[in-house]
C-alpha cells in the first residue's frame, strides 16, 4: 500500500503548520508520505465556477500523476482539495457518462486516468492507522469542539465516509488521543469559507457564531481538518472579535497538531508557533486552562 | 377411437366478415376423428350451446372445439354446457378465430386459411385431452391470526362472529397494540383507550376465539385450508390458572427501574408487570433480564406475596400445534428509532421525542397523567415545535414513502399539547399537509384556525441545545425560504413509519412475498388488496403499509369476510391443471430420478418429497409429488425436468407437441 | 423471394402476451396472418425442444412471449424461462439456426400495440432470412 500525499497550495503556505504538523505524525506512526511528483493546482473555489473541462482536467491531472507513481491512494489534508478529488473521481468513474468523459479528459491532460487511486482525507487517513493509542506520551485531556466544516463530509452521495450532518470521524479520533469531544451545534455550519477576502464581514459573522458556541459550551480548544477552516477562525479572530464585540480566548488547532501534542511532539515542530491565536499547549500533562495572549498584531514565537 | 365435434361461430359477423366460416365448417369436417362440424351465428346463444350438447349426445363426442372468440371470455360457458350434455369439462377447447384471427387480418384466403390452422391445432389438442375431475382440498375452519392490535383484534371478532374458531396470537404480554398506547384519536378526539378496550375484553370473553399472548409463531407449513402452525408460548413464569391478576407482585418488586417500552421509555415498570392497567389479559410477566432473582439467584419477594403461589421460576417456553385453515397477517408496524435523525439531537436529548413518546405524555393513563412535562426537567414546555415527515419522503433516509398518518397525528398533537397548556406556542414544520379522508382536512383547519397552531412549511436543518432551549433551525419556504430559528421547550418528531424488526422473518416463515421495506405484498395493488400471493394467507392493518385506525379496520374486516367465505365451504374445489408427477406399476414406479430440480424452481414451495417404499417397508426411492393445494399450474418444472417425470394437466407434452405437428402440418395432421 | 410467406409459431403465456393479443383483436389492429398462437400457462411452462421441434416440422420463426419481469401472475417462472432462454440462445447458433429467427419479448396484457408491432416485425424479419429447412430431415424424430 503506497500512500501519496498531495499538499495543495495551502498546506506550503498559509497551512504550513498543517504540513508540518502531518509530517511529524506520519513519522512517529512510521508512515512515509512522498509528495505526488509535478502536481498541480486542484481548482479549488474557482475552476469549477468557470469551465466544467478545467474543473475536471486538473484533479484529473493530480490523480493520473498518482497513479503514475504507483500510488493507490491519495492523501489530501485540505478538505477544499479533498473535495475537488473526491468529486472528480465520481465524475469520471461512477456518474451517468463517466465513460466518454474519463476518455476526453485523458486527452486534455494528455495522460490516461484510470481511478486506481483512491482519495481519502486525513480523518479517514488517520482511522486507519491502528495501535495510535498505544504511542501515547501525554494524553490530551482537554474538552474539545470538533469542527468539520462544510466540505469534509460532503456531498453525501459522494463522500460516504462519515454521516453528513452529525458526522463522528473526529469525535472518535479526539477520543483517541484521550480529549473530550464535546456535543455542540457548529460542527458542520459554515465558516464563511471562500467569502475570506470578498465578504469578510460575513466570515467574521458567521465564524463568531461557531467561536461563541464552542466557547459557551466549555471547549478548550476548536479542533479543525481544513485550512480555510483554520484561517477564517484563527487568522480572521480580531476581525470576529471586533464585530462580536468581545474577545475569544480560544485556540483552533489542526487535528494533526493534536495528535502531535498527545505523541509528544515539541511544540515548535507541529508548527504552533505560527498561529495567530497563541496555543499555550504543550505536550506535558498540564491542565491549566488555554490563554489567549493579546489577539490580534504580532505574532509571538514566530520564526 | 376420437370422436370430435367442431362447432365454428359467425359472432353476428364479427368472425364471418373476414372468414370464410363455411369454408372452414367443411375442412374441419376432413381433419381425421372429427364426425361433427356445424357452423352458426351466435355458438354462445342458448340454442348455439344447445347444438353443442345435443350433437355431445347424438354423435357420442369424446371431444369439443369450439372455434369462436376467446376462451379468456367463453371458455367457462361451454365447458358448462359440455358437462351439463355429461361429457366432461375439460374435453372442450375453444380455438380463438375471432380476437387471434377475424379481428386482426384483412378479408381473404390466408385469413380463412389460418382460421383453419387454428381449428387443426386444437382439434389435434383436445384428441389428447384426458377427463379431469377437479381438486377438492378439505377446510380446517380456525383461523390464525398474527398480531393483537386493533387489526388482529377486528379480524379475530369478525371471523369469531362468524361462527368460526380464531387463534390470536400476540408476542406481547398484552393485546392492544399501538391503539393501546394511543392519547386521543383523530379526528374525533375520542379517547383511545376507551374505545378500544372494550373490544380487548371482547376478545377475551368471546368462545371462539383462543388467545395466546406472550406467544410467537414458530413455523407454519401447508397450503391454504390446512395449514399446521407451531406457537411459541414465551414463559411467563407464573400459572396463568392460578393467578388472579391482584397486582401485588408487581407492586412489591424491588426492581422498579426499568424502562417501559408500553410508555415508550417515559416511564418505569418493575420487572414482574403487566404493561398497562386494562390489558388483557391481566396477567403479569416476569422480565428475565432485569428480575433480581435470575441475574444474581436471590429476592423470589413476588413468590412470597402471592397469594396463590401463581409464580413459577422454572418455567420453560411452550410450544402449541395448531391446525388452521387460513391465516390473517397484522403483525402492525413500528416507528422510526435511534441513531436515525442525529442532526435533530434523537436519541441524544431527552426532550426531542418521538409521535409515540407524545401519546403517552398527553395519555391521562400515561408517565405524566396526561400533563404536559418534559422529560429532561418536568417543566411544561412553554414553546413546542412539532416536525412532520421525519424520515419520510427522504431517500437520503433511505424512505422514499410517505408515511401516511403523520400529518393528521401532527395536528392532533399540536391541538392536545394547546388544549392542556393555553399559553403554549405550537409550531409544525410540514413538507405539505396530506389530510384526505373523512373529517380530516377539517380537523388541520381547526388546529390552524382555532386552536392558532402555527404551520411552517419548511424543513428543519438542525436542532441543538443551547441554555436548557432546543434550538430548531428551519426555513419558511413560504416566505422565501427566510431562514429562521425557534428556541423551543420541546421537540416532537413524526418519524417515519416503519415495518416491524421482525417482518422480513416472519415472512419468510409464512411464505409470503415482501416490499423492499418489509411491508407484505398484497396480491394486488387494487383488487386484491387483502390477500397476499399465497392462497390462504391474508393482510390486515399496517403490516401491509402505514395505516390510520379506521383503514386498518376496514382491511381487518375485509381479510374477515375473506375468511369467513373461505370457510362457508367444507371443501375448496380447484381447477386440475395443476402438475402430476409420473406414477406407475412396479417395478419402475415412476420415472422420476429424484434430482429435485423441479423443486428449487417452484414458486410455490408445491414440490414435496414422497418416499416409495416397498411392502416391507425397505425405501425403494425417492421422488417428487405435487401438492395440490399449492400448485398454481405456470409449469416451470415440466419444462426444467430432466426425465420428463412431470406433467401439466391441461398443458401436457402430448397436447402441445401434437398443437405443434398439427399447426405446421397442414393435411397430415393425424398424429 | 418475394413470395415467400413465412410459418411462424408464437408460444405464448396465457395471462399477459394471449390476453394482449385479445386485446389487438378487441382494438382492431391489423397485422401478419402468418403467426399462429399457442396458449400456454406460462412462459416457464415452454420446453425449447419444442422449439426445435418446431423448426423441423416447417416452421420459420419462432416468438415466445410471456409476462413482463416482476410483473407476473405466477411469481418467478418467467425468471426460469429468461435464464434458460439466455443459454438456449447459445445453444441455437450452434445447431445452425439463426438467433433472428427466434423472437424473445414481452408483451402485457395492455400492450395491445406492442403484440401487433411484435409479429409485423417478426413477420418481416423472417421474409427477409427466407425459409428454413435446415431441420426438415429430422421431421417425426424424438419426442412426438
Amino acid at each position: 500500500m503506497k500512500t501519496g500525499f498531495y499538499p495543495g497550495c495551502s498546506m506550503k503556505g498559509s497551512a504550513r503548520e498543517y504540513s508540518e504538523s502531518l509530517m511529524a505524525v506520519a513519522k512517529v506512526l512510521g508512515r512515509e508520505l512522498p509528495e505526488i511528483p509535478d502536481w498541480n493546482c486542484c481548482g479549488a473555489t474557482a475552476a469549477h465556477n468557470l469551465d466544467r473541462d478545467l474543473a475536471l482536467a486538473l484533479p484529473a491531472r493530480i490523480l493520473a500523476a498518482a497513479e503514475k507513481a504507483g500510488m493507490d491512494e491519495v492523501l489530501v489534508p485540505c478538505a477544499a482539495c479533498y473535495s475537488r478529488l473526491s468529486v472528480t473521481r465520481h465524475e469520471l468513474l461512477d456518474a451517468k457518462g463517466s465513460e466518454a468523459l474519463r476518455a476526453r479528459i485523458s486527452g486534455l491532460i494528455e495522460a490516461e486516468y484510470r481511478g486506481s487511486a483512491k482519495v481519502v482525507n486525513i480523518l479517514e487517513w488517520l482511522a486507519g492507522i491502528g495501535g495510535l493509542e498505544g504511542l501515547i506520551q501525554a494524553p490530551f485531556a482537554r474538552k474539545v469542539a470538533c469542527y468539520y466544516g462544510c466540505l469534509l463530509v460532503r456531498p453525501a452521495g459522494i463522500v460516504k465516509f462519515d454521516r453528513p450532518e452529525e458526522p463522528q470521524s473526529m469525535d472518535r479520533l479526539m477520543k483517541k488521543i484521550g480529549a473530550e469531544p464535546l456535543d455542540w451545534a457548529f460542527k458542520t455550519e459554515c465558516c464563511g469559507a471562500g467569502f475570506s477576502i470578498s465578504r469578510n464581514d460575513l466570515v467574521a459573522r458567521l465564524s463568531g457564531l461557531i467561536l461563541d458556541d464552542a466557547v459557551a459550551r466549555g471547549a478548550e480548544a476548536v479542533i479543525v481538518a481544513c485550512p480555510m477552516c483554520h484561517l477564517n477562525l484563527d487568522m480572521r479572530r480580531p476581525n470576529i472579535e471586533k464585530r462580536a464585540d468581545k474577545k475569544f480566548r480560544i485556540p483552533v488547532l489542526y487535528v494533526t497538531q493534536a495528535i502531535g501534542l498527545a505523541l509528544g511532539i515539541a511544540p515548535k515542530k507541529l508548527g504552533l508557533q505560527r498561529h495567530k491565536v497563541t496555543v499555550r499547549f504543550s505536550p506535558a500533562v498540564d491542565k491549566s486552562p488555554a490563554e489567549t495572549l493579546p489577539p490580534s498584531g504580532t505574532r509571538p514565537g514566530e520564526a | 377411437m376420437a370422436r370430435i365435434g367442431v362447432f365454428i361461430c359467425h359472432c353476428g359477423e364479427n368472425i364471418s366478415a373476414t372468414v370464410d366460416v363455411a369454408k372452414v365448417a367443411a375442412a374441419a369436417a376432413k381433419i381425421p376423428g372429427v364426425v361433427h362440424s356445424v357452423d352458426y351465428k351466435y355458438m354462445c346463444s342458448d340454442p348455439g350451446q344447445q347444438m353443442v350438447s345435443s350433437a355431445i349426445k347424438e354423435k357420442n363426442l369424446t371431444g369439443v372445439v369450439v372455434a369462436a372468440c376467446s376462451p379468456r371470455m367463453h371458455e367457462p360457458t361451454f365447458r358448462r354446457a359440455c358437462a351439463e350434455a355429461g361429457l366432461n369439462p375439460f374435453l372442450c377447447e375453444m380455438a380463438n378465430i375471432r380476437e387471434h384471427c377475424s379481428w386482426v387480418h384483412e378479408k381473404g384466403e390466408a385469413t380463412t386459411n389460418k382460421a383453419i390452422d387454428i381449428v387443426r391445432t386444437l382439434v389435434a389438442k383436445v384428441k389428447k385431452n384426458k377427463a379431469l375431475l377437479p381438486i377438492k382440498v378439505p377446510v380446517t375452519k380456525t383461523a390464525l391470526v398474527l398480531g393483537g392490535g386493533i387489526a388482529g383484534i377486528q379480524a379475530s371478532l369478525d371471523i369469531a362472529n362468524s361462527g368460526h374458531k380464531v387463534i390470536l396470537v400476540e408476542k406481547e404480554p398484552s393485546i392492544g397494540g399501538h391503539m393501546s398506547q394511543l392519547s386521543e384519536t383523530f379526528p374525533t378526539l375520542d379517547c383511545s383507550q376507551c374505545i378500544l378496550t372494550p373490544r380487548m375484553v371482547e376478545v377475551a370473553q368471546n368462545p371462539n376465539i383462543t388467545l395466546y399472548s406472550y406467544a410467537e409463531l414458530e413455523s407454519l407449513e401447508g397450503f391454504i385450508g390446512n395449514f399446521k402452525a407451531r406457537i411459541r408460548k414465551k414463559a411467563r413464569s407464573l400459572d396463568e390458572k392460578l393467578c388472579t391478576g391482584c397486582g401485588l407482585c408487581c407492586q412489591k418488586c424491588p426492581t422498579k427501574k426499568i424502562a417501559s417500552d408500553f410508555d415508550a421509555g417515559l416511564g418505569m415498570r418493575p420487572a414482574i408487570y403487566v404493561p398497562f392497567p386494562q390489558a388483557v389479559p391481566n396477567k403479569p410477566v416476569i422480565d428475565r433480564e432485569h428480575c433480581t432473582y435470575y441475574l444474581k439467584g436471590k429476592c423470589r419477594l413476588c413468590e412470597k406475596v402471592c397469594p396463590t403461589q401463581a409464580i413459577r421460576f422454572d418455567q420453560a417456553d411452550e410450544i402449541v400445534e395448531v391446525e388452521v385453515g387460513a391465516v390473517v397477517m397484522a403483525t402492525g408496524f413500528d416507528i422510526k428509532h435511534g441513531d436515525f435523525f442525529p442532526e435533530y439531537g434523537y436519541g441524544n436529548y431527552r426532550d426531542v421525542i418521538d409521535g409515540l413518546q407524545f401519546e403517552r405524555m398527553a395519555s391521562a393513563s400515561g408517565p405524566t397523567l396526561g400533563e404536559m412535562r418534559r422529560p429532561s426537567d418536568g417543566k411544561v414546555p412553554e414553546i413546542v415545535v412539532f416536525i412532520a415527515c421525519a424520515g419520510s419522503r427522504d431517500p437520503a433516509k433511505g424512505i422514499e414513502y410517505c408515511s401516511k398518518i403523520c400529518c393528521m397525528y401532527t395536528a392532533k398533537h399540536a391541538m392536545l399539547y394547546r388544549h392542556k397548556v393555553h399559553h403554549g406556542k405550537p409550531y409544525v414544520f410540514y413538507m405539505d399537509i396530506r389530510a384526505g379522508g373523512k373529517m380530516y382536512e377539517e380537523f388541520v383547519r381547526r388546529a390552524i384556525e382555532e386552536d392558532g397552531v402555527q404551520y411552517i412549511r419548511g424543513r428543519v436543518s438542525r436542532i441543538y441545545e443551547r441554555g436548557g432551549k432546543l434550538i430548531v433551525k428551519g426555513a419558511d419556504t413560504l416566505l422565501g425560504a427566510r431562514p429562521m430559528e425557534i428556541e423551543a421547550d420541546m421537540v416532537v418528531l413524526a418519524t417515519a413509519g416503519v415495518a416491524n424488526p421482525g417482518a422480513e422473518a416472519l415472512a419468510q416463515k409464512v411464505h409470503i412475498s415482501y416490499d423492499s421495506h418489509h411491508f407484505y405484498s398484497e396480491a394486488h395493488p387494487k383488487l386484491r388488496p387483502v390477500e397476499t400471493n399465497t392462497a390462504g394467507i391474508f393482510l390486515a392493518g399496517a403490516c401491509q403499509a402505514p395505516k390510520d385506525i379506521p383503514e386498518s379496520v376496514a382491511q381487518a374486516s375485509g381479510a374477515a369476510a375473506k375468511v369467513a367465505a373461505l370457510f362457508s365451504q367444507d371443501e375448496l374445489i380447484r381447477e386440475p391443471l395443476i402438475a402430476v408427477v409420473d406414477r406407475q406399476a412396479p417395478p419402475l414406479y415412476s420415472t422420476c430420478v429424484g434430482c429435485f430440480l423441479c423443486q428449487t424452481s417452484c414458486p410455490y414451495q408445491a414440490i414435496e418429497k414422497e418416499e416409495i417404499r416397498g411392502r416391507d417397508g425397505q425405501l425403494i426411492k425417492t421422488v417428487a409429488k405435487v401438492n395440490p393445494g399449492l400448485c398454481q399450474g405456470c409449469g416451470t418444472c415440466v419444462a426444467l425436468c430432466r426425465s420428463k417425470s412431470i406433467d401439466i394437466q391441461g398443458f401436457s407434452h402430448e397436447q402441445v407437441y401434437a398443437e405443434v405437428l398439427a399447426l405446421l402440418n397442414r393435411g397430415e395432421s393425424d398424429v | 423471394m418475394s413470395d415467400f410467406e413465412p410459418k411462424i409459431v408464437a408460444f405464448v403465456c396465457n395471462w399477459c402476451t394471449y390476453a394482449g393479443a385479445d386485446l389487438t383483436g378487441t382494438n382492431r389492429m391489423k397485422y401478419s396472418p402468418r403467426v399462429t398462437i399457442i396458449r400456454f400457462p406460462c412462459t416457464g411452462r415452454i420446453d425449447f425442444m419444442l422449439l426445435l421441434k418446431a423448426f423441423a416440422n416447417g416452421a420459420d420463426g419462432i416468438i415466445v412471449s410471456g409476462c413482463h419481469p416482476n410483473d407476473y401472475h405466477y411469481s418467478s417462472g418467467n425468471f426460469h424461462a429468461r435464464r434458460r432462454w439466455i443459454v438456449f440462445r447459445g445453444l441455437l447458433d450452434f445447431l445452425g439456426i439463426d438467433v433472428r429467427r427466434v423472437q424473445f419479448s414481452w408483451v402485457s396484457a395492455a400492450e395491445g400495440a406492442k403484440w401487433a408491432q411484435l409479429v409485423d416485425a417478426t413477420a418481416e424479419q423472417i421474409r427477409q432470412l427466407g425459409p428454413f429447412s435446415g431441420y426438415h430431415k429430422l421431421r417425426g424424430a424424438g419426442v412426438e
